[in-house]
């Protein structure tokens, strides 16, 4: 039931996500009902990755609108979680999946061959891969780094296709 | 001592008495004594006074419940070319077909979010949401402390909800389905004259009216003049059992469905003695050329009562028509489809199966305000020369969508139980696929 979803999560712990994501107080009650739905096992975490609310809602402030923070009346005293750099660095990571920090080649064809399923055949998507990298690769080391692939970026408006408008 | 159980016998026979002649009388032979609809101009006019004081007391997250459509998020519904397109708009167009960048994935990462925060099928089976609190504890979610003057009516709704209306429903609805089983046998017992067959509609009815007045239904009927007809087959959508008691309080239906043990059992094996249902064994439903045959024949039969079947095959919150199985339409009957709205104010009619009992449920219906819903019977409908099941089904599905002002969904109810088919998942990859190695590729497997 609605109600008693709400009762489970305690005012001290709204508070602190509303410091360190920048979420209102309804939009976090009502994304803590969403995930109680979502969590069928009820044992607080979302299967698999195990995540919790809390990291829930991390991952979700990264989807927040630029425009939302000056809104916000105390704005964080580190970077917010839905600033540019954290956006792409929240893109990054999923990228570079054993997070060393880099996007090998390897990285690069698992996450392709997630997204084309079974269409490309194997040396089409290698030639991809090794184009994108070498578009990037500034270094010479084979892999793209963060700072490579912020610059590969640099043009593309991440701030509108990065983002959730979240109602009230 | 024996002054008090005589003290109490007598209080019940007079609750008894009341309720036989002010409710159950009136509901037998179909008149009314204006009571409930007193309660129901009086409850009415509570909400709105109640609606009015909301508004004036808000702050400003009340404020923005009341004007923004009741979701999460708001989706900007591009479509995968169009999107990629934007996000790859910062490079040169290469000369040969497609492309893949290292931006492609902020389109799926977005909507994925997007589908996790929201979906249009999870939304489907929870009760809808309020725009403004109805003084119910239930629907008590993103609503918070107003005023004293809600405070204490929510507390005067508690008391007359759970002290007074409920134990009055419980002996209504117990009268009702006594006095259908006692009635249905003894109908049974009758040769098969003519006489039969309008005794065992008036028992029916009379059993469904109580069990109306046992939930404080208030049923509003539209185009009546299209009501189903012997040998045709009535297709509803399905918010929940009591979808029942609604259609029959204006006319008899045969049943379709599965063999039940316990109570249900009693019911079924009693109604199937006045007149003919079609009551299938466990085993039986699993053939499907089974199932059609029997349907077939009731059909065909113009004399056996229009048979009612819910095609969605699973509770939907009122809020959507989802899929229709086609099984329903391929029997080759007169469809005759009519929308069943209910209206959340007065209290939430859909039946959660996976979180509540039937009993729980019954309760909750029982201690809700009223139920409150419309009936809107549809012109009937043929299948179409050309036409296939599933063709047809989606016509009948997007009429009663329509008139119910519901959202008409192409997805299927099961996927409350069932997890999603990969072939999903499948269609997008090569959507993907072909704007990464362009349409005109020789290389692109299939």
């Amino acid at each position: 039931m609605g109600s008693r979803a709400s009762t489970l999560l305690r005012e001290e712990e709204i508070e602190e996500i509303k410091k360190e994501t920048g979420f209102s107080h309804s939009q976090i009650t009502r994304l803590y009902s969403r995930f109680t739905s979502l969590d069928k096992g009820e044992n607080g975490t979302l299967r698999e990755d195990q995540v919790n609310f809390r990291g829930f809602m991390r991952t979700l402030a990264h989807f927040r609108p630029v425009e939302d923070n000056e809104k916000n009346k105390n704005p964080p005293t580190t970077e917010p979680l839905n600033s540019r750099t954290n956006k792409l660095l929240f893109a990054f990571r999923l990228y570079d999946l054993d997070r060393d920090d880099k996007i090998s080649r390897d990285e690069l064809l698992q996450v392709l061959r997630m997204m084309v399923g079974v269409n490309i055949s194997d040396e089409q998507l290698g030639s991809i891969a090794d184009r994108t990298i070498q578009e990037a690769d500034q270094n010479g080391d084979n892999c793209i780094s963060f700072q490579e692939f912020m610059k590969v970026l640099e043009k593309v408006d991440v701030e509108q296709k990065m983002s959730i408008r979240f109602l009230h | 001592m024996e002054e008090f159980w005589a003290g109490v016998f007598w209080a019940m026979k007079i609750w008894l008495i009341m309720i036989i002649s002010l409710i159950m009388i009136p509901a037998m032979f179909g008149f009314s004594l204006g009571i409930s609809e007193t309660y129901m101009t009086i409850l009415m006019k509570t909400l709105k006074d109640l609606d009015s004081s909301q508004m004036a007391g808000f702050h400003f997250d009340c404020f923005c419940l009341c004007v923004y459509p009741s979701g999460l998020i708001l989706r900007e519904n591009g479509s995968m070319e169009k999107e990629l397109g934007e996000l790859r708009r910062s490079r040169p167009k290469p000369p040969v077909g497609g492309d893949f960048t290292l931006s492609d994935c902020f389109y799926f990462i977005r909507r994925g979010i997007e589908s996790i925060v929201e979906d249009e099928v999870t939304q489907r089976f929870t009760s809808e949401e309020l725009v403004s609190w109805n003084l119910l504890t239930r629907t008590n979610n993103n609503f918070q402390y107003i005023s004293l003057k809600l405070t204490l009516v929510y507390g005067l709704g508690i008391f007359v909800r759970y002290c007074i209306l409920a134990p009055l429903r419980i002996t209504l609805a117990c009268i009702g389905l006594s006095w259908l089983v006692i009635g249905t046998t003894a109908v049974g017992f009758l040769p098969n004259w003519r006489i039969k067959f309008w005794l065992s509609e008036w028992v029916h009815i009379i059993c469904y009216r109580i069990c109306a007045r046992g939930l404080s239904a208030a049923i509003q009927y539209h185009n009546r003049e299209n009501k189903p007809k012997k040998g045709g087959i009535c297709v509803a959508n399905h918010t929940s059992p009591i979808d029942v008691v609604i259609l029959c309080n204006d006319g008899g239906y045969a049943m379709v469905g599965q063999v039940h043990g316990g109570l249900m059992g009693v019911l079924q094996r009693a109604m199937v003695r006045s007149c003919p249902h079609v009551w299938f064994e466990r085993s039986e439903m699993k053939d499907r050329h089974l199932v059609t045959k029997r349907l077939k024949d009731h059909v065909s039969d113009k004399t056996k009562l229009p048979i009612l079947i819910f095609p969605e095959g699973t509770c939907v919150n009122n809020t959507s028509v989802m899929m229709f199985k086609k099984g329903s339409f391929e029997i080759g009957g007169t469809i005759y489809p009519v929308a069943i709205k209910y209206d959340p104010k007065f209290g939430d009619a859909f039946w959660n199966s996976s979180k509540y009992s039937m009993v729980s449920y019954l309760l909750r219906m029982m201690t809700s305000w009223a139920l409150v819903c419309n009936v809107w019977y549809l012109p009937a409908m043929h299948q179409q020369e050309g036409e296939d099941a599933v063709q047809f089904a989606n016509r009948v599905k997007s009429a009663i969508a329509h008139q119910g002002g519901l959202v008409d969904l192409q997805w299927d109810g099961g996927l409350k139980r069932a997890k999603v088919k990969d072939t999903f998942k499948e269609q997008q990859q090569k959507k993907y696929s072909s704007m990464v190695v362009g349409d005109d590729s020789s290389s692109n497997s299939d």
